[in-house]
């Protein structure tokens, strides 16, 4: 079944000498469930046939710009093609569209707010004196979802959100590995994934010595094993 | 004799008549008319075929669905009396309609399981159009357009999913919009996006959370999706939806019924 098909156009004032072309009309589907649609075609035949003249019906000539050529019988005195009227509408309809367009471009803006409350992923993590050498400490875990270990003669912070899809992992010392509930990533204690579906070691977080002596960790800045992350000096204190 | 009597005084009054302007004797048109001069009726056909109501065919199942879809939306509006998104009182409201409400735990159920329904059977009638054929010109377009309603159906799952704000809702959507964040261009964690400039704070996934983690922000643009955006949505492609069906003549049936 087929849509609306597009009706004959009527006559406009500057094609008055031209016979339409016949062919061209189309008829009205005979399933249109809309009813009869109005002939608009049968007037443009009818006001033609006073106006035709014995001049071959040949397509107008291309215009170059804005121009067009004289009509045959001169008539008119209107050789431009654009009209004021052409050109306010035009204006008017850039105009809408530009104010939609602005309207779209704010909306989309908006969505993305200036200002955050998340909670500041600056914290501090006591003196580097308390996490003995070889260990991983879960003592802000629970606030900060982060692990701090003490190996080799550094210190680095661990990201408690597990590469899979963002669960968190635990820490299981008798077999000295993270484990994640979610779908069974583990990483080693260096962060490293060697098993499960996590694509990428856990990441580092930038990790400082404040100046009285505290350990800062800032949890926005990440080091990924993949990226070289890891050689960063920032993210890790030599002890 | 008295009751006829007493009806009849009534359906003659003038209260009545402003109301029922008319009444129809059983004629054919008047059958039609009875269809076609109602405003809450004339969408429909005013006769369908036949095979339209061979189940073993159709199995009725995009019927169902919206009627699913209805008693979602009606149940939906009933919850929304009690509850609030945000992160002080969502959990608790849902707690306080589970058990200090009558009948909140039978409207809540009801929005659950017809939502879980609604997604077995869209998928059926999805299964159904396809092994009937009903996707075969001119029906093309109105499959595109099903694709889009199964995928604002599982939207609306998906946000609706976080309201309760519990364990389960937050990881789920946790997980979610981690893999927004994979999204090719839109996701800063995805192929082609960081070098287009996006990062943790203006990708997809910051969109859909308004933030960089699941928190308040992500529970009030949920909500506010799952009970005014997508709904409005699913509603413009079921007018087009239905449309469609109705233009192409109606439920499709077996070969040599159209």
């Amino acid at each position: 079944m087929s849509d609306e098909k597009p009706e004959g156009q009527g006559p406009t004032a500057g094609e008055g000498a031209e016979a339409p072309k016949p062919a061209a009309k189309p008829k009205p589907a005979a399933s249109d469930s809309l009813g009869p649609e109005v002939r608009k075609a049968a007037p443009a035949e009818v006001g033609a046939v006073p106006a035709a003249k014995p001049v071959p019906a040949k397509p107008q000539k291309k215009e170059d710009g804005l121009r067009r050529t004289a009509a045959a019988d001169e008539s008119e005195t209107n050789i431009w093609r654009y009209s004021r009227r052409d050109f306010f509408a035009k204006l008017g309809w850039v105009s809408i569209f530009s104010f939609l367009g602005v309207m779209l471009v704010g909306t989309l803006r908006y969505m993305f707010p200036r200002v955050l409350f998340e909670p500041s992923p600056l914290f501090r993590a006591g003196f580097p004196e308390e996490y003995l050498p070889g260990t991983v400490s879960t003592k802000w875990m629970k606030d900060f979802r982060v692990w701090i270990i003490r190996e080799d003669g550094k210190i680095y912070a661990l990201s408690g959100i597990c590469t899979h899809l963002g669960c968190t992992p635990r820490w299981l010392e008798k077999e000295d590995k993270f484990k994640c509930p979610c779908h069974g990533s583990g990483f080693y204690r260096s962060g490293l994934n060697f098993e499960g579906p996590a694509p990428r070691a856990l990441e580092r977080l930038k990790i400082a010595r404040a100046e009285d002596g505290t350990i800062l960790v800032d949890r926005s800045v990440k080091f990924e094993l993949e990226k070289g992350g890891w050689e960063n000096p920032q993210s890790y204190i030599n002890v | 004799m008295a009751l006829t009597d007493k009806i009849k005084s009534v359906t003659k009054s003038p209260v009545w008549k402003s109301i029922f302007r008319h009444d129809y004797k059983d004629t054919e048109r008047n059958r039609y008319l009875q269809i076609l001069s109602n405003i809450w009726l004339h969408l429909h056909p005013t006769k369908i075929a036949r095979h339209a109501v061979e189940v073993k065919y159709t199995w009725g199942m995009g019927g169902i669905s919206f009627f699913i879809f209805l008693v979602l939306t009606v149940t939906g509006v009933v919850l929304m009396f009690y509850y609030r998104p945000t992160d002080q009182y969502a959990y608790h409201d849902m707690k306080y309609l589970m058990n200090d409400v009558p009948f909140g735990p039978f409207i809540r159920n009801m929005h659950r399981w017809g939502a879980h329904a609604m997604v077995i059977t869209v998928w059926l009638h999805m299964l159904r159009v396809f092994m009937t054929g009903s996707y075969k010109p001119p029906r093309e377009f109105n499959w595109v357009v099903g694709v889009i309603l199964l995928v604002l159906t599982l939207l609306l799952s998906f946000t609706g999913y976080l309201l309760p704000w519990d364990q389960l809702a937050i990881w789920a959507v946790t997980v979610g919009t981690n893999m927004a964040r994979a999204t090719p261009l839109l996701g800063h964690e995805g192929p082609l996006g960081p070098q287009i400039g996006m990062k943790a704070d203006n990708d997809v996934r910051f969109l859909l959370l308004g933030g960089t983690q699941v928190g308040p922000p992500a529970l009030l643009r949920f909500y506010v999706l799952h009970c005014v955006f997508l709904p409005v949505a699913i509603g413009i492609f079921l007018i087009v939806h239905f449309w469609r069906i109705r233009k192409d003549g109606g439920i499709s049936g077996p070969t040599g019924k159209v």
